[in-house]
Order: C-alpha cells, then sequence, then structure tokens
C-alpha cells in the first residue's frame, strides 16, 4: 500500500466518527427540522454517486480502447461504488423527501436518472458476475452505453415532470450550514478514495496471484 | 458493406421463412402480452385512459427481447455467428445485417399490434398515422439497434437469456418514455404538434447516437 | 497491398494463449509453408482447437506471435480473413437452408461476384451436384462434412484450417476427404490440421507436431510409425 494509505484512512474514518456531531452542532433548518439534517448525508452521497460513475465511464471506455486490465480494475471498483452510493442517495432521498415534500417518491429528472444509472450500475455487476469469461468488455461497452444514456434519461424525464429543488441551495445557505456540508463532502470524497484503493489493490493481487499461476507453467 | 449486410438481410429471411419459428412464436407471445393486459386492466369494458399507448410499446419490447434471443441463439447453433466474423467482411457491416433482419421483424409486428390494441382498448391510435409511423419507427430502431448489440455481445456468455433483458431494459428507457408519452399524445384529442415533434426529435437523436455507438465497439466487443 | 496477402507460409512463433489461471497453449513454434499438411496430434484438452482459432485470426495470442509471410495479424486489413478458410467443429452451416444457399451465401460474403457459379462448382467438388436443392438439416455427417469443406474453401484460401474434420466419417467419405486434402495441398495452400485419426494422418501428413497440455511435446516430418511416436509423446514424463 503506499505511504498515504494509512494516514488518510485514519483520517477519513476520524471524520466519520466526528460527522453526526459536526451536523449536530449546523442550526435548525426553520421548516424542515431535524429530519432536514439527513441532507448532509444525502448531497455528498449524490454527489460520489456522480463522481463513481463518471470515474466507471471514463475507465471502462480506456479499457475498450486499449485492453490494458488496470482500467478494467478500476472500472469494476468504481462500478461497486456506484451501487453503493447509489444505494446511500436512494435511501437517504426518499427520507428527506416524505418530511420535505410529504411522500417517499417523486418522478422528476433527476430522482428517475438517479435510480435508472444506479438499474445500469447493478446490471454491469451482475454481468461481470455472472456473464462467465470473458464479460469484462461485454461490461465495459454496457458502462459506455450507460454513460451515454444519461443526458437523454434526463431530458426525456425532464420534459415529462419536474419537481426538484434548485441546486442554487448550496451557495445560498448560512456558514453554520455550509461547514458540515462540506465536512461531509470531504469525508465521503475520502471514503471513495480509500474503498477504490483498497477494491482495486484486492484485484491487483487478484491478478498477480493469476499470473503466478500462468507462470508455474512455464518451462 | 450495403452489400454484405444485405446479403446477411436476405440469408435470414430466407432462413425465417422457411421455418416461421420466430415469427410465430414473436407474434403469438405479442398477441399472448396485450390479452394479459387487457384482462389484468380492462374494467368494466374500458382499459385505462392512456393505457393503450404503454401497452402497446410493452408489448413491442417484450417481443423484441424474444426475437433477439432466438435469432442469435440460432447463429449459437453450428457456431455460424463465428463464420460470419471469419468471413473478410467488416464487422459493422454484420451488425448491420442482423439489425435489420431484427427490424423487418419488429415492424411485422407492430402492423399487427398496432389494430389490435387500437381495437382492444378502444384507442384511436390511427388517427395520425404520419406520426404514428414516426415514433414507432424511431423508437423501433433504437431499441432494436441496442438489442442487436447486446445479443450478439452476450452469444459467448453464460446466462445469456435472463442477460439480456436485464442489460436491455435500463438502457433502453429513454426509447420507452419517449415512445409511450410521444404515442399517448396521438390518443388526446387535440394533437399537440409541439410535444410530439420533441418526442420524435428525441428518439431520432437517440437512435443516431447509439447506433453510432454501437458500430463504434462491435468489432471490439465481438473480438477475444 | 493485396500482394502482401499472398503469403508463401505462416509462421506460429512461441506463441501461447491463456484463459484466466489456465493455460490452453505454451510456447507452441511451427512453420507452415505452402503446399503443405501439418497435423497437429493430441488429445481432447491439449490445445488444438485453441491453436487453430488463433491461427484463422478468432484469438489473439497472450505470448509470441503468428505471422502470415512478414505480416502480424494485428496490423493485417480484414481482407487477411479473406486469404484463411475454416472448417471448425460446428461446420457452421445454417441447416434451414440448402447445400448450394449456404454455398452461395458464403461465396458472396467472402467476395466472390460469381457467387452461384461458385456454388456450383463447390457442389460437384463435393460430389453433391444432385442434393444441392436440399436442405442441410436433411444431410448425414459426412455430407455436411463435405458441404461444410467446400463452404470453407470456397474463396480458394491460401491457409486452410481443418479441426477434427475425420470425425463421424466412413471409410469411403475418409477417403474422399483425404484425395480433396491432397488436391489442395497441390494447388497451393497450406493445410493446419488438427485430429485424433493416426491412421489417416501418417499417409497424409508432411509434418506432425504433438500437443499436450497446450506445449508442444514433439515433432516430425515425414512422419512414419506414428501411433509409436504418439504414444511415446502422450506418456512421457510431464508438468503438471
Amino acid at each position: 500500500m503506499p505511504k498515504w494509505f494509512t494516514p488518510v484512512a485514519f483520517i477519513c474514518g476520524a471524520m466519520l466518527v466526528v460527522s453526526p456531531l459536526v451536523i449536530a452542532s449546523a442550526d435548525y433548518e426553520s421548516t424542515m427540522g431535524l429530519v432536514q439534517k439527513i441532507f448532509y448525508y444525502h448531497m455528498p452521497s449524490a454527489w460520489i454517486f456522480l463522481i463513481a460513475s463518471i470515474v466507471c465511464g471514463v475507465a471502462s471506455i480506456r479499457y475498450l480502447i486499449t485492453g490494458d486490465s488496470r482500467h478494467d480494475r478500476t472500472a469494476l471498483a468504481a462500478g461497486e461504488l456506484v451501487v453503493l452510493f447509489g444505494v446511500l442517495t436512494l435511501v437517504t432521498g426518499p427520507l428527506w423527501a416524505r418530511k420535505a415534500w410529504g411522500t417517499f417518491w417523486i418522478w422528476d429528472a433527476r430522482t428517475t436518472s438517479s435510480l435508472v444509472s444506479w438499474m445500469i450500475a447493478c446490471a454491469y455487476l451482475i454481468l461481470r458476475r455472472y456473464g462467465g469469461p470473458g464479460s469484462e468488455k461485454l461490461a465495459a461497452a454496457l458502462a459506455l452505453f450507460g454513460m451515454a444514456n444519461v443526458p437523454f434519461i434526463y431530458i426525456s424525464v425532464n420534459y415529462w415532470r419536474t419537481i426538484h429543488p434548485a441546486t442554487t441551495v448550496v451557495p445560498k445557505l448560512p456558514f453554520t450550514m455550509g461547514f458540515p456540508l462540506w465536512f461531509c463532502v470531504i469525508t465521503f470524497a475520502l471514503l471513495f478514495v480509500v474503498l477504490m484503493k483498497l477494491r482495486v489493490r484486492v484485484e491487483e493481487q487478484q491478478a498477480r496471484v493469476d499470473a503466478l499461476y500462468l507462470s508455474l507453467d512455464d518451462r | 458493406m450495403i452489400r454484405v449486410a444485405w446479403l446477411i438481410l436476405r440469408k435470414d429471411l430466407t432462413v425465417e421463412v422457411r421455418s416461421k419459428e420466430i415469427v410465430y412464436t414473436t407474434l403469438f407471445f405479442a398477441v399472448s402480452c396485450v390479452l394479459v393486459f387487457a384482462f389484468a386492466l380492462v374494467r368494466e369494458g374500458r382499459g385505462p385512459e392512456d393505457g393503450a399507448a404503454g401497452i402497446l410499446w410493452i408489448a413491442v419490447m417484450f417481443a423484441g427481447n424474444l426475437a433477439l434471443g432466438r435469432t442469435f441463439e440460432r447463429e449459437r447453433q453450428s457456431e455460424t455467428l463465428r463464420a460470419l466474423l471469419l468471413a473478410p467482411a467488416s464487422r459493422p457491416a454484420v451488425y448491420v445485417g442482423k439489425l435489420l433482419g431484427i427490424l423487418v421483424l419488429l415492424f411485422g409486428a407492430e402492423l399487427l399490434l398496432i389494430p389490435l390494441v387500437a381495437l382492444l382498448f378502444q384507442a384511436r391510435l390511427l388517427s395520425h398515422p404520419f406520426w404514428l409511423t414516426a415514433i414507432m419507427a424511431t423508437g423501433t430502431v433504437g431499441f432494436a439497434a441496442v438489442g442487436t448489440l447486446f445479443a450478439a455481445m452476450l452469444v459467448r456468455a453464460r446466462s445469456r437469456d435472463v442477460l439480456l433483458p436485464v442489460l436491455l431494459y435500463p438502457i433502453t428507457v429513454p426509447v420507452i418514455i419517449a415512445g409511450v408519452r410521444g404515442t399517448a399524445t396521438l390518443l388526446q384529442p387535440e394533437l399537440d404538434a409541439g410535444i410530439i415533434r420533441f418526442w420524435f426529435a428525441l428518439l431520432v437523436t437517440f437512435d443516431v447516437v447509439f447506433v453510432t455507438l454501437a458500430l463504434w465497439t462491435f468489432e471490439t466487443v465481438m473480438t477475444d | 497491398m493485396s500482394s502482401s496477402l499472398d503469403f508463401d507460409r505462416v509462421t506460429v512463433d512461441e506463441v501461447s494463449r491463456h484463459f484466466g489461471r489456465r493455460r490452453a497453449v505454451s510456447r507452441v513454434s511451427f512453420v507452415a509453408p505452402r503446399g503443405s499438411i501439418i497435423g497437429l496430434l493430441g488429445p481432447n484438452g491439449a490445445g488444438k482447437s485453441t491453436l487453430l482459432a488463433m491461427l484463422a485470426t478468432l484469438l489473439r495470442p497472450s505470448g509470441g506471435s503468428i505471422r502470415y509471410g512478414t505480416m502480424l495479424a494485428a496490423e493485417a486489413p480484414p481482407q487477411l480473413r479473406g486469404r484463411i478458410g475454416v472448417l471448425g467443429h460446428d461446420l457452421f452451416l445454417y441447416p434451414e437452408l440448402t447445400a448450394r444457399e449456404n454455398l452461395a451465401f458464403f461465396a458472396g460474403l467472402y467476395g466472390r461476384r460469381d457467387a452461384d457459379d461458385a456454388a456450383r462448382a463447390a457442389l460437384t467438388q463435393a460430389g453433391l451436384a444432385d442434393r444441392g436443392d436440399d436442405l442441410v438439416a436433411g444431410f448425414s455427417r459426412g455430407m455436411r462434412q463435405r458441404v461444410a469443406l467446400e463452404r470453407a474453401l470456397i474463396h480458394d484460401p491460401r491457409l486452410a484450417l481443418l479441426d477434427e474434420p475425420f470425425t463421424g466419417l466412413d471409410e469411403a467419405s475418409t477417403s474422399a476427404l483425404v484425395a480433396r486434402l491432397q488436391r489442395l495441398r497441390q494447388s497451393g495452400a497450406a493445410i493446419v490440421l488438427a485430429t485424433h485419426d493416426l491412421d489417416v494422418a501418417e499417409g497424409l501428413l508432411d509434418e506432425a507436431i504433438f500437443l499436450r497440455e497446450g506445449r508442444m511435446v514433439d515433432s516430425m516430418s515425414r512422419p512414419e510409425g506414428l501411433r509409436a511416436v504418439y504414444r511415446q509423446a502422450m506418456t512421457g514424463p510431464s508438468r503438471s
């Protein structure tokens, strides 16, 4: 493991543990009260969900073009994290929405796009797991198609209906709301980096073991 | 390139005309689908308000899924897909040939399904034939384009029967949305040209983007 | 450009191929010049089919290289595939089409403008001119094999690859196939075939390559007494 890993992992862990306290110290939001604090986990999850999807998509394209397994490993790790952070986002979102708008789920552009993207990521993992040998390339093609799809899903659902709150919520927040948010964003970002590194490393070790097996056969 | 695609299309049509297996099973399945929906959703002799559009598209997609699976299963026996890939023909030409075959089949199914759905659900589907054709055509092309690539990709994979819908449906969500909403718009008493034009444009863009992507990736994905 | 596709030999150099952890082919080397028949001999799982697939450009080697003349498969244009004919284990025939239609389809696919004439000629070569309009589904194994072979050769390939072509054939069909292959060799093609049938191989091969667990354990020019050599090669010391 590279030198930076242990300190970063430690910091990340510490921040995670501390985050509820940081969130608790933020001001109450006037209309939604306590439940609004889910927002501090929901927003960062959503951002990391998005970033992980982009990482997976780009790595898949690079794998399709170059055939280098490193990109494939990155894509796999990122794909798993898309599913993980997707679950976090899709669970915290409705919990917040229930209090904010009175219903658990709303069919608007952003939520629907997230759901479909999450499903594509799940399909990606299912393909890798059950597709048999050679499914790495197929999965990469799926990831590429998934990425290309995002604007279409967004536009089509958007035209169909729209209710999600405007993105300008973040800049308008007073500092006491801003700090916990950025704190959580950094925490989740570090978490993403740590998990990616761990996962990629497992795959690298696996590849090394396979190579060892193969070299046993050489004259 | 076109010559090869045409050869493959002609071969597929000849094979199909001889056995008629895929045609019969797909059509029958599509009709059964519609009937199931009818039994599930028709209440007091009337179907749900906007239901006809959704039911039509669902039947097309389920039938399409079946047809795709069967077409490539056939190529898997005797490994003829391998033989196609061995030919000096450009690989994208093989893709186009197979795609055209699937389109012929699906268009044929739609010719049967549209009147059937219109009848069973008392939906005035045929009131704007030009737009209906436009929406059905572009939507079917989008679905088939992605479906042909995925089905070809999965020919050598395990669990290919179940994996095809798992992969195909999430990716074709925009087609479902645009197709159904577009068709539903046609059922309204007054045609809102702006809406229908939007859905049509979206479908055309989708088709262009995804057929291009499929042509680019077909070679890479089919070689080991 | 097309002249470089008229290769005079195929050179297999230290070629390996693995699938995950399993090594299917391990550092095999040989040369297949024009007008020769090379045999790949070995038990099931020895790597013969994998090697043939690599020669057909369907699989890329994990190590080593295959050169057609001086050209690597990776550098070659798609037209290279037009100089290679493959008869696979699974025959590559559409059962719902007639023999003539199968042949004409593949002739067209391989760019022969006179597809129908080519199909007719191929049917005659196969000795099936009178059965040309019958569906392949109704053919016996031997007849299908004959059609499949002509299909593989319909575009005059420079390199012919045959995977277990003698499997399931009776005496008469086997002799016919041997004769066909000898005619093919005469016309200047390079032929690489994988087979279990040592008796047939003995009279036919210019060179025999013995494969075991993906490795080349022996090779022999103008092989004689194949059975003994084979037994020796397969039961000698191995590493596993």
